[in-house]
């Protein structure tokens, strides 16, 4: 497996004798320099280059080439050497900047084997030399970063920069550069300098996995459209407040919409010290002390008047995957603003126009001298400027939007991708619970084809309500039950593969309460990859059973919680976070399960038990009032494009749109092996 | 450098290289009122707010103030509600930010108020400002000494207007009274 490296990002090395691999889009010459602990070379003999290639442990390519590959045994580099660089330079007499040729593609790996990691130095410019990754020492251990830092000044800057005094760095330039410009060494074609170089050029061949997930600011291709046709046709424009169906528009929670930790509190120091509260975010790997992954260098725009190029992951955070989340939550209030705007000054210019109208029309001295003809016909152009005007700013907006977008969704973790998009093809496993889930997609009326991902926080702070009846909306109206119904029950096994997914192993435990066992064909591959705690509940004893189990749960960890003890439950209780899914209710639930449902809903996600409904509200009508906190409390989606959720600033209809796996894709079977294998080795 | 205006007077928002202005800030700034006594915190705080009404073709359309603290389409943007006030030495305590480029295109009058919501008239308020800065470049366009100004709550700071393909601006300087925006509705409509 291959990890692509964005900018700063580290990766641990497995193995001390790796082979480095350089493929570049012209020809380039291939350094090394080695570093103490402070990183600072120990003179000008710490420069490995075509006069001087040797160093201990490692050895430079003698030419310049589009193509390198070396090994360094990081066990003979010496003990002294806590780190060694790899740099890049561009030879003179070829191209002078990186910026004008293909972004340069270094790979770390084992000797003759797989990449064990790759970095794309994407983002240059002016630069000539640049440092492109460097191998370190960290606590014995052997680790690589993608470091990417570029010098317009070339060799000698970057020299300088590393800490060789000035003349040490002219000289030992003039001797690295002076050798190849002098011809001792084979030139490959450098004199045109233009048959190495690859603008956009294939890579080399070993250093990509096929499908593996390209680094952010990459060009990678646009997934193809992604979801099945909707069942039933788009339903027309939607009016504020529309459906009037059984929930009234579902405004979704803002991006900062704080996670309620659930072991909030640290554990207890040692036996009768003073507890010790731990401050860090229970699920977060970052703490401040720790460095943030550096951001993505937004390109310069083309032309000063144009807007800048837009870049994935160009929003605040502490990680990449914060930083998209940040984007795309930004993106949403964008688009929702905008089209705002554009409503506002449409709805404006229409009731001027009414006022114009009636003014016209009703004085008398005008409609008899035929003015009110031409009054008339000037209303009408004042009305359809300013439309034009507003459909202007609109238009040079969505644009804008629709490009970043471009960007965004390719660089988007399996999280919150879309399940066509490639980065479900690659194998990983995660280390961490995510930032977010992507729930879907959503839209507005004046651009369907922008879709904005729909990311909600995890853990989830409310259950997921999946609704199946027929009564929700236009769309579901068309669709007859049983299509309905298994629409709705595989989108919730498309929720449960994907939480499954992006957990680390045996992080999540799914419980599924089929009662009458209608779901069983959608839950057919949950069931036969055995990812299931157990096999879907059946009957009312089977209901019960989960029920109490779960409830049994959530009251010894709010016990532990409130004893300050969250370490201490008994052995038999699952700490990992479980989600329950449950299909056909109210079937097969008497009045006592039912209340221990609301209590799971309403108490649950604060201790790690979520809810994802699959129901009908109206069949759950025979308990009146009663049920209405529930389903108030549950994120209401739908199996069909829907317009119930308002977006939190101007609350307009969205359509929501489900993301489902394309119809003749296993990715959905190949995620659930992948689960059932990531659980063996990690039980094993 | 600070141009002082004086009532009623006009300026074009346009830069000396003749580019228009694309971001102003509206800020207020004052200084908390006095601590008082053992129980300092039943000191009368002093609360100003700032406010812009958002005018298309003089009816009002939109609002910023504290309880929507941007507009629907994104473009004018209150940074929060300061209750006490501050040091008093020129820094803003509430600011408005608006990006003249993004308002929405039928929206051709931008008003800015200040009122008190504490009710103290600007004569008991200590070192209270409100000015027009150019947020590019930070100059500042429009300034207003409030206290000491006599029995009122409020005033009608300024307005900011479409002039051709960009923006002018005229300095009001109207006192009025009132608690928050919606009471100086009558007397912002005759500015329009």
């Amino acid at each position: 497996m291959t990890a692509e490296l964005v900018r700063g990002q580290n990766h641990p090395l497995s193995r001390n004798r790796v082979e480095i691999r350089v493929s570049a889009g012209a020809a380039v010459l291939a350094l090394a320099v080695t570093g103490d602990e402070t990183g600072r070379p120990a003179g000008p003999g710490a420069l490995a280059h075509p006069g001087a290639r040797a160093l201990p442990g490692l050895e430079v390519p003698d030419r310049v080439g589009d193509r390198h590959r070396f090994t360094v045994d990081l066990d003979a580099v010496g003990a002294a050497v806590h780190r060694v660089r790899v740099l890049l330079v561009l030879p003179p007499g070829g191209p002078a900047r990186f910026g004008a040729v293909a972004a340069p593609h270094v790979a770390v790996a084992e000797p003759e084997g797989a990449a064990l990691a790759a970095y794309t130095v994407t983002g240059l410019d002016s630069e000539s030399a640049l440092v492109a990754l460097e191998l370190y020492r960290r606590q014995g251990a052997w680790k690589v970063r993608a470091v990417g830092q570029g010098y317009a000044g070339g060799l000698g800057a970057l020299l300088a920069d590393a800490g060789l005094a000035g003349p040490a760095a002219e000289g030992l330039t003039a001797a690295a550069l002076g050798l190849t410009a002098s011809g001792d060494i084979t030139l490959a074609a450098l004199p045109g300098g233009a048959a190495p170089t690859l603008p956009h050029g294939p890579r080399s061949p070993y250093d990509a996995v096929p499908g593996a997930p390209e680094g952010p600011a990459a060009p990678a291709p646009q997934p193809p459209d992604p979801l099945p046709a909707p069942a039933a046709p788009h339903a027309g424009t939607p009016g504020p407040g529309t459906s009037g169906g059984p929930s009234s528009a579902d405004t979704l929670g803002g991006p900062a919409g704080a996670t309620a930790g659930a072991a909030a509190a640290g554990a207890a120091g040692a036996a009768g010290g003073p507890p010790t509260i731990d401050y860090a975010h229970p699920r977060r790997r970052r703490t401040s002390a720790e460095a943030p992954e550096p951001a993505p260098r937004t390109e310069p725009a083309a032309d000063p008047g144009q807007p800048p190029r837009p870049v994935a992951g160009d929003a605040s955070g502490w990680s990449m995957d914060e930083r998209l989340y940040n984007q795309v939550w930004g993106m949403f209030e964008d688009l929702a603003r905008t089209v705002a705007a554009y409503r506002g000054a449409v709805d404006f210019a229409d009731s001027r126009l009414d006022r114009e109208l009636d003014a016209a029309l009703s004085d008398p001295a005008a409609r008899l001298g035929g003015s009110a003809n031409a009054a008339r016909d000037t209303a009408r152009a004042r009305r359809d400027d300013l439309v034009a005007q507003a459909r202007a700013v609109l238009d040079r907006d969505l644009a804008q939007l629709t490009a970043e977008a471009e960007v965004v969704e390719p660089a988007l973790p399996p999280a919150y991708a879309r399940w066509s998009a490639p980065v479900w093809h690659g194998r990983s496993t995660p280390a961490e619970a995510p930032l977010a889930l992507r729930l879907g997609d959503l839209s507005l009326p004046e651009r369907p084809e922008l879709r904005i991902p729909m990311l909600m926080r995890v853990p989830l702070e409310r259950g997921l309500w999946i609704d199946n009846g027929r009564t929700g909306s236009e769309a579901a109206m068309t669709m007859d039950t049983d299509r309905l119904r298994r629409a709705a029950m595989d989108m919730a096994v498309a929720h449960a593969v994907r939480l499954l997914a992006v957990h680390p192993a045996d992080a999540l435990s799914v419980h599924v309460i089929d009662a009458a066992g209608a779901g069983a064909a959608s839950l057919a591959p949950l069931v036969r990859a055995g990812v299931l705690a157990a096999p879907p509940a059946a009957g009312a004893e089977g209901v019960t059973r989960t029920l109490e189990g779960l409830t049994r749960r959530v009251d010894l960890v709010q016990m532990a919680l409130r004893a300050g003890a969250p370490e201490d439950l008994p052995p038999d209780v699952d700490p990992a976070e479980q989600l329950l899914v449950v299909h056909d209710f109210p079937h097969g639930f008497d009045d006592r399960s039912v209340t221990r449902l609301r209590y799971l809903a309403d108490e649950g996600p604060a201790v790690g038990v979520h809810l994802l409904m699959v129901a009908d509200r109206d069949e759950g009508s025979a308990y009146g009032p009663l049920l209405d906190p529930l389903w108030r409390s549950l994120m209401r989606l739908s199996p069909v494009p829907d317009h119930h959720l308002a977006d939190p600033w101007v609350q307009h209809a969205w359509t929501f749109e489900p993301d489902l796996p394309p119809r003749d894709s296993r990715v959905l079977e190949q995620a659930l092996e992948r689960i059932a294998q990531d659980r063996r080795s990690a039980r094993r | 450098m600070t141009v002082n205006m004086t009532k009623g007077q006009a300026i074009s928002l346009q830069k000396s290289d003749g580019g228009t202005l694309t971001a102003v800030r509206m800020g207020l700034g004052w200084q908390a009122a006095k601590r008082r006594g053992l129980f300092g915190s039943r000191t009368r705080e002093i609360d100003l707010d700032a406010s812009a009404v958002l005018f298309a073709d003089k009816q009002p359309v939109d609002v910023v103030f504290f309880r929507h603290l941007q507009s629907d389409d994104g473009s004018v943007r209150h940074t929060g509600d300061n209750l006490v006030g501050g040091v008093g030495q020129g820094g803003d305590d509430e600011a408005i930010l608006v990006d003249l480029q993004r308002v929405p295109v039928h929206i051709d009058q931008i008003v800015f108020t200040v009122n008190s919501f504490t009710g103290q008239t600007f004569q008991e308020v200590q070192n209270a400002f409100c000015r027009i800065v150019d947020e590019t470049n930070g100059q500042e366009l429009a300034r207003y000494t409030l206290d000491g100004g006599g029995q009122y709550t409020a005033q009608i700071m300024a307005k900011v207007s479409r002039a051709g393909s960009g923006w002018k601006m005229t300095a009001l300087g109207n006192p009025a009274n009132g608690r928050t925006f919606q009471d100086l509705m009558p007397a912002i409509l005759p500015h329009l």
